[in-house]
């Protein structure tokens, strides 16, 4: 309820309010504090701070959504053939898991942002979404090994169903209700994420508006204007925990004996 | 009659964790006619399962099947066919249904889907074409409004449904010989009548060979053409039903008869065979049966081959009539 009022904020509030890039009146209209032309104020560039913050919801969720959905289907892919195929494929996969579990997915990320410094939006996304994959393919797999000796899957290869087959039609969709669980909870991480490096200036890149990087805008002006920075930080906050609380309802959901 | 499936001194061993081998299936031979029905019997654990598992080359890893057995099903060497020919012949040819029906369907698929999913795997056929055969299949094993059903998902079915769209599943690539463990174990004993109702009248009407899996000698007779008494990985005795159970001769066999309570004749209190099957591994030397045999004897120490009693029944003790064949 709460993130679907969100999302529809990010995609139909913009239609109503003025352009985000706009600078309407910079001798003026800078850092006015809220009103009702403006309920969130302006900012030092005179832009209005609603505007920045729906245009940023569109990003910040995107981001996070296409980033973990890409980390979920190669986890998912990783899980399911280490899972099934076991032995040495196993072993190899997990093995190189283990290892990039070991690095702090923060350090990581650090690294490859300021390495690659102009890094478009798209890159971003799948650098995000290749660095977090990992425990979505433990997860999977764990998933895997437990039905690997279910009846089902034993009445299936009896049947005549391939390895393919198995592992795609039979064992991934009876994975979907964890892996879903987790995906929607690392939806929240991943916004804090992209909030983090937005606002260290390495995430997604001005003008592009961001909620970290509206935070960090902010910064400078922060006791004189606290609102340029408070109403993203407010986002923020509300996004997470309805994305929280999603992921909570989805695990109640999918398991009984939690409730 | 035709020899379909001819099964001859199968072996499945497993490592034992000490560098050696367990044999839970040591040297199981016999053979299922087209049309026939051929009952295994057995306590758990006798090596009934892994024989029929062996069949479909699904024994479960670390398993093998060790070389020198014999699985030849028409000209088909099966122990010697690897991946795609494998996979043509598991649910083509020979199928499969197992014993807990709450477990074997795949929870996730309605099943209209898991039924057409076997058509897709082995024959070239529309979509619409598979539904339609779909609800046929579920008609044929006595489900009521087929249509409706093919959207259902299992948990929605009682277990009897279940095990009837299991067996629907299993039809569903018109196979010649249908293995069916334990079928009807998980089940009401009202459900159970029907269920072997349904395999019954599937046999005759599809010209199936059946392999029943079972403990139950209850079960047994009236269906099966054939029983075979496995214990300790070995069939211990083998003959047509009607003669095996006019004559059941090897100790092993007479005790499982005395533990299944009888509804007619004198009263007689129950004689459950003492103890357990050993697991494989610790079986003793000599005859397997001799530590848990009423009628264990010096000859029990040398292990006895399978031995005539009358025409066309045979047993593995040294009790058997007229001596070695």
């Amino acid at each position: 309820m709460a993130l679907g009022a969100i999302v529809l904020f990010g995609l139909l509030a913009p239609l109503a309010l003025p352009d985000p890039a706009a600078q309407p009146d910079l001798a003026e209209g800078v850092l006015q504090p809220p009103s009702v032309s403006a309920p969130f104020g302006t900012d030092e560039l005179s832009r209005d701070v609603l505007a920045r913050v729906a245009a940023g919801t569109r990003v910040s969720l995107a981001v996070a959504g296409l980033a973990v959905a890409l980390s979920a289907s190669v986890g998912a892919l990783i899980g399911v053939v280490a899972g099934y195929r076991g032995g040495i494929v196993d072993a190899l996969l997990m093995r190189f898991v283990d290892g990039a579990l070991a690095i702090p997915r923060l350090f990581l990320l650090l690294l490859i942002l300021a390495a690659w410094e102009r890094m478009p939006l798209a890159a971003f996304v799948v650098v995000i979404g290749m660095t977090g994959w990992f425990g979505a393919s433990r997860l999977v797999r764990a998933e895997v090994l437990r039905l690997r000796d279910a009846d089902f899957v034993r009445a299936a290869e009896a049947l005549g169903a391939g390895s393919g087959r198995v592992m795609f039609r039979h064992l991934l969709p009876n994975t979907f209700g964890p892996l879903l669980v987790a995906a929607t909870l690392a939806v929240g991480d991943v916004i804090l994420l992209e909030a983090g490096l937005s606002f260290l200036g390495l995430g997604v890149r001005p003008p592009t508006p961001s909620w970290g990087g509206m935070i960090l805008d902010g910064r400078g002006v922060l006791t004189v204007a606290p609102w340029v920075s408070i109403f993203p930080g407010l986002a923020i906050i509300a996004t997470v925990l309805s994305v929280n609380l999603l992921g909570d309802a989805l695990r109640d959901a999918a398991d009984p004996r939690s409730a | 009659m035709t020899t379909l499936l001819d099964i001859h001194d199968l072996h499945v061993s497993f490592p034992d964790g000490d560098g050696a081998r367990v044999r839970p299936v040591d040297g199981v031979s016999f053979s299922l006619e087209r049309g026939r029905t051929l009952a295994l019997v057995g306590e758990s654990g006798c090596g009934k399962s892994l024989t029929s598992l062996a069949i479909l080359r699904l024994v479960p890893s670390p398993g093998r099947i060790d070389p020198g057995s014999s699985i030849r099903f028409g000209d088909v060497d099966v122990l010697a066919l690897e991946g795609e020919a494998l996979r043509r012949i598991r649910g083509r040819r020979i199928a499969m249904i197992f014993q807990d029906p709450m477990t074997s369907l795949n929870p996730v698929f309605n099943v209209g889907d898991q039924i057409t999913e076997v058509m897709h795997a082995h024959f070239t056929i529309t979509r619409r074409d598979a539904r339609d055969a779909a609800a046929e299949l579920l008609q044929e094993v006595g489900i009521p409004d087929p249509r409706a059903r093919l959207k259902a998902y299992p948990h929605q079915l009682s277990g009897g449904m279940r095990q009837r769209v299991m067996i629907a599943i299993a039809l569903a690539g018109k196979p010649e010989i249908l293995i069916a463990d334990e079928p009807t174990t998980a089940l009401d004993v009202t459900v159970q009548a029907q269920i072997l109702e349904v395999l019954d009248r599937l046999r005759e009407s599809h010209g199936m060979a059946v392999l029943l899996i079972t403990h139950d000698l209850g079960i047994v007779a009236g269906r099966a053409d054939r029983v075979a008494v496995m214990y300790a990985g070995q069939i211990v005795e083998t003959a047509p039903t009607a003669t095996l159970f006019a004559n059941p001769s090897h100790p092993y066999t007479q005790g499982l008869f005395g533990s299944v309570p009888r509804l007619t004749g004198p009263l007689a209190r129950l004689s459950p065979i003492a103890g357990n099957v050993p697991p494989a591994g610790r079986w003793p030397t000599g005859c397997r049966f001799r530590t848990r045999c009423p009628v264990v004897h010096e000859r029990s120490e040398t292990e006895p081959p399978l031995l005539r009693v009358e025409p066309d029944h045979e047993m593995r003790c040294w009790l058997a009539g007229d001596g070695p064949r």
